[in-house]
C-alpha cells in the first residue's frame, strides 16, 4: 500500500494557507515572503545537487541569469507580461545549464565546487564591465503587465505573492515527487558511489547532467521571481558570497526534504533582518554564531526538529539521510 | 498606497487638535518626534572610511538640532519644532527589502541615506511606490533622476559627474599643457563613471589630449604593485583616480616609494580622507578633491569651525568630508521644516516638508547648498580642488580653485553625458 | 624596462603573497581534509595585530626601527598559531568525522563570527603600519623604481616554501604527516597520534596564514572585510596546484601571478577574469589540480 505522503499534504496546505495571507499580512511580510519563495527557490536548486553529491558555489550564476531575464525581457525581447517574463527566465536557465552542464559533469566534489564558483565569478565580471547593462549598479526592474494588463502597483503586488505562493508551491512539490522517483533515488545512489551505480545499470553522467539542469531552472525561476518583486537586479547575485548564503541556508534548514529549504530560507530571513534591526553592529556575529551551533547539533538542519515532531517516525539510518 | 491605515475617529480627532493649534503660530507642548532612518554602510570596508564618519555626522547634528544649540543661520529646537528620533539601518544587507522594512515595519516618516549607487538606483522606486520622503547624501550616479523624475526623492549633494568634470578643469587651470592622461580606477560603476567623465571632459576641453594607460582593478583588491609597474612604463602627466577608503590609502602607500606619484602627477577625486594619516607619503602637486566642498576644502566660516571643533570634541578625531554629507542631508531636512512650519504656523508633516524642500537653499559647513536641479530634487554645490604640499611637516592644499555650479553642472534639463559630449554648452566659467 | 621583465618582477612579488597565503590552506586541507574558509579571517587577525603592534612599537617605543620585522615575524604567527590551536581543539576537532561539507560550512560561520569579532576588538577605522615598508629601501631595475621590501617578499616566499618541503620530506614529523595525507584511518591503527598531527597542522596553516597577513599590512591599510577578498584568490591558487600539495600551491601561485601581471601590462581589461581564466584551463586538462594527491578508489 502507498504511505501516505505528508510533505505533499504538507506542501498543498502550506501554499493554500500562505496564499490566504495576502488578505491579512502586512505589506512588509508579503515582500518579505516573496523574497523568501525566491530565495527558497535556489536553495532548493542546491538541496537537488547536494542530494546528489554535488556543491554548488555558484547556483548565484542562475538566479543572475533569472533577474536579469526578467530585467531584460521589456527592452531587449518587448516581453512585459509577468508570466511570459517567468517562462523566459525559465527557459533561460534551461538554456544554460544544459550548455554548462556538459562541462561540469565531468567534475566531482571540490572541483565541481570550485568551477561553479568560477563560472559565476565570469559572469559577474562581465556584467561588472558591461555599461549597457548599468555595471555593479544593476539597473531596475519596470513594472511588469499582467496577462496583457496594466495594472496598479498594488495589485501587481497582490498578483506577484500570489504567483509566488503558487510558484512555491508547485516547485516544491515537484522536487518533492522528483526526489521520491526513481532518477531521484538514482541521485542519491551516485553520491555515495558511482561505480556501483554503474553497475546498476544507471549512468552517473545522465543522472548528474539531469539533476544540474533541473537545478538550473530552479534557481533562475528564483531569480526571477526576486526580480520581479526587489524591482532591481545586479551583477552582485552572481558573486560567490551570494552563493555561500544559499548553501547557508541548504544546510540550515537540511536537506532531508524540500519544505525544509522554504524553512531554512524563513528563518534565515528573519534572523537577519531582526539582527540588523537590534545589532545593527554584530548581525554577522549573530548569523555565523547561529550556523556554527545549528550545524554542531543539528547536522541535518532544522528539519531534524520538524522530523521529531512527528509522532511514530522511526530514525532514519545515515544512509538515508543524505548526507 | 501607505499602508498605515488610521481608523476615521483618529482622522477627525487629529483634524481638530491641529485646528486649535492654528491659532498659535509657534506650535508648543507635545509634537510628534519626526522619526528617520539614517542608512549607510555600519559594516564591510566601507563603514570605516565613509560609513561610520557619516553617521557622526548625523548624529551630531541631530543632537544639535533637537538641542537647539546649532549655530547661525538656523534657530529653534527640532524640525520645525519637531524633535527628530533617529534608527540606523546597515546599508550592507538587502538595501531595497530594508528600505521597506524600515519604513512599513518600523514606521520612519522619512530615510536619510545611501552611500553606493546600486542602492539609490534600487530603493528610489520603491520611495516612490511608498511615498516616502527620501534623502540620498552620498551616491553619485547620475541615473537616478536621469532615468526619470521622482516625487519623493531628493539628492543633498553633487552627482559624481560633477567632480571629475571639476578635476578636468582643474587640471587645465593648473596645467595648460597636459598631453597625456593615464587611469587607474576601481571596476564597478563608481570608477568607471569617473573615469569616463574625466577623460571625456579632459578631451572635450583639450582635444589632443591622448589616453595612455586605462586601468581598473578589482574593487578592494588593495595589491596595485603591477598597477603601478604599468602607470609606471607609460608615463602620462596625469594620472586619475577616484579610489578612495582603503585602496586609496594602499595604492598611495604602494605608489608612492617608487616614485610614480612625483613623476607623474596624481589626480585624487576622492583624496581628502588620505590626507591626515598619510600626508608625508603624498608628493607635493599632488591634486586632491573632496567629492564636493566638504572637508578640507570647505569654505571658511563659522559654521564650519563649530562642526570641525564639535565633532573633534565628541568624536576625538579629525572630521572627514562623508561626515559634511549626511550632515548636510539632515540640516535639508531641519531647513524644509522651519520654514514649513513658519508657513503654516504649526509642527510640519512629513508632507509639508518635502514640499518645502523643493528648490530649497540652505546653509552648511560645506558651504551653501541650493536643490535647483532636476525640478528642485537635485543639490547642486560649488566643487573644489587644490594642491597638495606639505608644509612644516603639516598638510597643506594650496591653489585651492573654486568652480561654481554653472561652470560644472549640466544646466536644468540636461543630460550630464549629453552636456559633456556637447562640449558643455552654457557653462559659465571664470 | 622591457614588457617582460616587467611581468616577471610584478608576477612573481604577487605570487609570493599568494603562496604564503595559500601555502596553510593547501596544508590543511591535504592533511585534515578541512577546507578552512576562515582562513580569510586569520589573514587579517595577522594584519591586524601586526598593524597595532608595528604602529605600537614606531610610535611609543626608542627601539631600533629594524626590530619592527622581529616583531612582525614573531607576532603574527604567535597569534595564529594560539587561534588555531582555540580554533581546532575548541570547535573543529568534534565535526571533522562529520565530513568535508560540514567542515566548510563551520569554518564559514567561523569567518563571519570574526569578521565581527575583529570589529569588535579593532572598530572599523582603518589602521597603518607603514614604517617597515620604507625600511630596506628601493632599487632601480630597469629604469622603474621597486620597493626592496616587496622584492624580499619573494625571498620569504622561497623560504617558505623551503622549510614547508624540507619539513614534510626531511623530518620525522614530516613523514608523520606525508602518512595522514595518504590515509587517515590505515595511520590511526599503525599508532600516529592523528588527533595531535591534526592541531599542530591546523596551528602551523593558520600561523602561516597570520603571517601572510601581517607581512602584507605595512603596504596596505588595515580595514574591515579584508579577509573576505583573499579567499577567493587563496582558494583559486589551491585549486589549480592541487589540494593538498604545497609544490602544487607555489606553482599554481606563481601561474596566477604571472597571469595576472601579464593581463595588468598588456591587456588591462581582462585582469578581473584571469585568475579564473587560470583556474579553469588547469582544471580542463587536469580535473583535480596539477599536483593531486593520489586517492584511491573506493568501490
Amino acid at each position: 500500500m502507498r504511505q501516505f505522503d505528508f510533505s505533499l499534504a504538507a506542501i498543498m496546505i502550506g501554499t493554500a494557507m500562505l496564499a490566504t495571507g495576502v488578505f491579512v499580512l502586512p505589506a512588509w511580510i508579503l515582500s518579505m515572503v516573496v523574497t523568501i519563495i525566491a530565495k527558497a527557490l535556489v536553495v532548493i536548486s542546491v538541496v537537488i545537487l547536494m542530494r546528489a553529491g554535488l556543491v554548488s558555489f555558484g547556483q548565484g550564476l542562475y538566479y543572475c541569469i533569472g533577474g536579469y531575464a526578467v530585467g531584460l525581457g521589456g527592452p531587449w525581447l518587448n516581453v512585459t507580461d509577468m508570466f511570459a517574463l517567468l517562462g523566459l527566465a525559465a527557459l533561460a536557465g534551461l538554456v544554460s545549464g544544459a550548455v554548462l552542464g556538459v562541462l561540469m559533469c565531468r567534475y566531482r566534489e571540490i572541483f565541481f565546487a570550485m568551477f561553479s564558483l568560477a563560472l559565476a565569478m565570469i559572469l559577474y565580471g562581465v556584467l561588472s564591465q558591461s555599461q549597457a547593462l548599468g555595471s555593479t549598479d544593476g539597473f531596475n526592474v519596470s513594472r511588469p503587465t499582467v496577462l496583457g494588463m496594466m495594472l496598479a502597483t498594488g495589485q501587481v503586488r497582490t498578483v506577484i505573492y500570489l504567483t509566488a505562493c503558487l510558484l512555491g508551491g508547485g516547485v516544491a512539490a515537484l522536487i518533492h515527487v522528483f526526489f521520491k522517483s526513481e532518477m531521484g533515488y538514482a541521485s542519491q545512489a551516485a553520491s555515495e558511489n558511482e561505480i556501483r551505480l554503474q553497475y546498476l545499470g544507471a549512468s552517473p553522467n545522465r543522472v548528474f547532467y539531469g539533476n544540474y539542469v533541473l537545478a538550473s531552472v530552479a534557481a533562475s525561476l528564483g531569480g526571477a521571481l526576486l526580480a520581479l518583486n526587489y524591482g532591481h537586479v545586479g551583477p552582485d547575485m552572481a558573486y560567490w558570497t551570494q552563493s555561500g548564503e544559499f548553501i547557508f541556508i541548504a544546510l540550515v534548514g537540511g536537506t532531508g526534504n524540500v519544505i525544509a529549504a522554504l524553512i531554512g530560507a524563513g528563518v534565515f530571513e528573519a534572523v537577519r533582518t531582526y539582527a540588523l534591526e537590534w545589532a545593527p553592529d554584530a548581525w554577522q556575529l549573530i548569523l555565523g554564531t547561529v550556523l556554527v551551533l545549528i550545524v554542531s547539533f543539528m547536522p541535518n538542519g532544522l528539519w531534524t526538529l520538524v522530523r521529531s515532531l512527528r509522532p511514530g517516525t522511526r530514525r532514519r539510518t545515515a544512509i538515508e539521510n543524505t548526507l | 498606497m501607505k499602508t498605515k491605515a488610521k481608523p476615521f475617529s483618529l482622522t477627525m480627532l487629529s483634524l481638530l487638535t491641529a485646528t486649535a493649534f492654528l491659532a498659535a503660530p509657534t506650535a508648543a507642548g507635545a509634537q510628534e518626534p519626526l522619526k528617520i532612518a539614517l542608512v549607510s554602510f555600519y559594516s564591510g570596508p566601507v563603514s570605516g572610511p565613509v560609513g561610520i564618519p557619516s553617521r557622526n555626522g548625523a548624529d551630531l547634528i541631530i543632537e544639535a538640532i533637537n538641542a537647539g544649540t546649532l549655530p547661525a543661520p538656523y534657530s529653534g529646537a527640532g524640525v520645525g519644532g519637531r524633535q527628530i528620533e533617529s534608527i540606523y539601518v546597515d546599508e550592507a544587507v538587502d538595501p531595497v527589502s530594508e528600505y521597506r522594512n524600515a519604513v512599513q515595519r518600523q514606521g520612519v516618516d522619512a530615510v536619510v541615506g545611501y552611500a553606493s549607487s546600486g542602492s539609490c538606483l534600487g530603493v528610489a522606486p520603491v520611495a516612490e511606490e511608498l511615498q516616502t520622503l527620501t534623502l540620498l547624501y552620498y551616491c553619485g550616479s547620475v541615473r537616478t533622476f536621469e532615468e526619470g523624475p521622482k516625487e519623493y526623492v531628493f539628492r543633498t549633494m553633487n552627482t559624481q559627474d560633477v567632480e571629475n568634470i571639476g578635476a578636468a578643469r582643474y587640471v587645465l587651470d593648473t596645467m595648460k599643457d597636459v598631453k597625456s592622461i593615464s587611469g587607474i580606477n576601481q571596476n564597478y560603476g563608481w570608477g568607471q563613471e569617473s573615469w569616463r567623465d574625466f577623460s571625456k571632459s579632459l578631451q572635450q576641453l583639450k582635444p589632443d589630449i591622448t589616453i595612455k594607460t586605462e586601468l581598473f582593478p578589482k574593487f578592494l583588491s588593495g595589491q596595485y604593485g603591477a598597477e603601478v609597474t604599468a602607470l609606471s612604463r607609460n608615463k602620462a602627466d596625469i594620472i586619475h583616480s577616484s579610489f578612495w577608503g582603503g585602496d586609496l590609502d594602499a595604492f598611495i602607500l604602494q605608489a608612492s616609494p617608487r616614485n610614480l606619484l612625483k613623476n607623474q602627477t596624481a589626480v585624487l577625486t576622492t583624496g581628502g580622507t588620505a590626507l591626515q594619516s598619510l600626508a608625508k607619503h603624498i608628493p607635493d602637486g599632488t591634486i586632491i578633491g573632496v567629492r564636493g566642498s566638504g572637508g578640507v576644502l570647505a569654505p571658511k566660516s563659522d559654521f564650519n569651525d563649530w562642526f570641525r571643533s564639535e565633532y573633534e570634541k565628541k568624536y576625538g578625531e579629525v572630521v572627514t568630508f562623508p561626515a559634511y554629507y549626511m550632515a548636510q542631508a539632515v540640516l535639508a531636512l531641519k531647513a524644509a521644516g522651519d520654514i514649513a512650519a513658519q508657513k503654516s504656523g504649526n509642527s510640519p508633516s512629513v508632507d509639508d516638508i518635502r514640499t518645502a524642500l523643493r528648490g530649497i537653499s540652505f546653509e552648511t559647513p560645506a558651504g551653501t547648498v541650493a536643490m535647483d536641479r532636476h525640478n528642485g530634487h537635485q543639490a547642486s554645490t560649488e566643487i573644489a580642488y587644490g594642491t597638495f604640499k606639505l608644509q612644516d611637516g603639516k598638510p597643506t592644499l594650496e591653489n585651492v580653485k573654486r568652480y561654481a555650479p554653472e561652470c560644472v553642472i549640466a544646466p536644468e534639463g540636461t543630460n550630464s553625458l549629453d552636456w559633456i559630449e556637447a562640449g558643455f554648452p552654457g557653462a559659465v566659467c571664470n | 624596462m622591457s614588457l617582460l621583465l616587467a611581468i616577471v618582477i610584478d608576477g612573481l612579488i604577487y605570487a609570493s603573497w599568494l603562496f604564503i597565503i595559500a601555502s596553510g590552506l593547501s596544508l590543511i586541507y591535504g592533511v585534515m581534509r578541512v577546507l578552512n574558509m576562515a582562513h580569510g579571517s586569520f589573514y587579517a587577525i595577522g594584519a591586524y595585530v601586526t598593524a597595532s603592534l608595528v604602529s605600537w612599537y614606531f610610535n611609543h617605543s626608542t627601539l631600533p626601527a629594524y626590530g619592527s620585522f622581529v616583531l612582525m615575524f614573531l607576532a603574527a604567527p604567535a597569534v595564529g598559531i594560539v587561534l588555531g590551536v582555540l580554533v581546532e581543539r575548541g570547535v573543529l576537532r568534534f565535526l571533522i568525522e562529520r565530513g568535508e561539507l560540514i567542515t566548510v560550512l563551520v569554518t564559514f560561520g567561523l569567518l563571519l563570527m570574526f569578521e565581527d569579532i575583529i570589529k569588535l576588538i579593532w572598530g572599523v577605522q582603518s589602521y597603518y603600519a607603514f614604517e617597515p615598508y620604507g625600511l630596506l629601501g628601493s632599487t632601480d631595475i630597469g629604469g622603474l623604481t621597486f620597493v626592496n621590501y616587496d622584492l624580499a617578499m619573494i625571498g620569504v616566499a622561497a623560504v617558505v616554501a623551503v622549510v614547508l618541503w624540507w619539513a614534510l620530506n626531511r623530518t620525522r614529523f614530516g613523514k608523520l604527516l606525508r602518512a595522514v595525507i595518504y590515509d587517515r584511518e590505515l595511520a590511526v591503527s599503525i599508532g600516529i597520534n592523528v588527533s595531535r598531527v591534526f592541531v599542530m597542522t591546523f596551528a602551523t596553516g593558520v600561523a602561516l596564514g597570520a603571517l601572510a597577513g601581517g607581512l602584507v599590512a605595512p603596504s596596505i591599510t588595515v580595514t574591515p572585510g579584508l579577509g573576505i577578498e583573499v579567499i577567493v584568490l587563496a582558494f583559486a591558487v589551491v585549486v589549480t596546484g592541487g589540494l593538498g600539495s604545497i609544490q602544487g600551491a607555489l606553482l599554481g601561485a606563481v601561474m596566477i601571478g604571472l597571469a595576472r601581471a601579464a593581463a595588468v601590462n598588456v591587456y588591462p581589461e581582462l585582469e578581473l577574469f584571469v585568475i579564473y581564466a587560470v583556474m579553469a584551463t588547469v582544471l580542463v586538462f587536469r580535473p583535480r589540480g596539477l599536483f593531486a594527491l593520489a586517492t584511491s578508489r573506493k568501490i
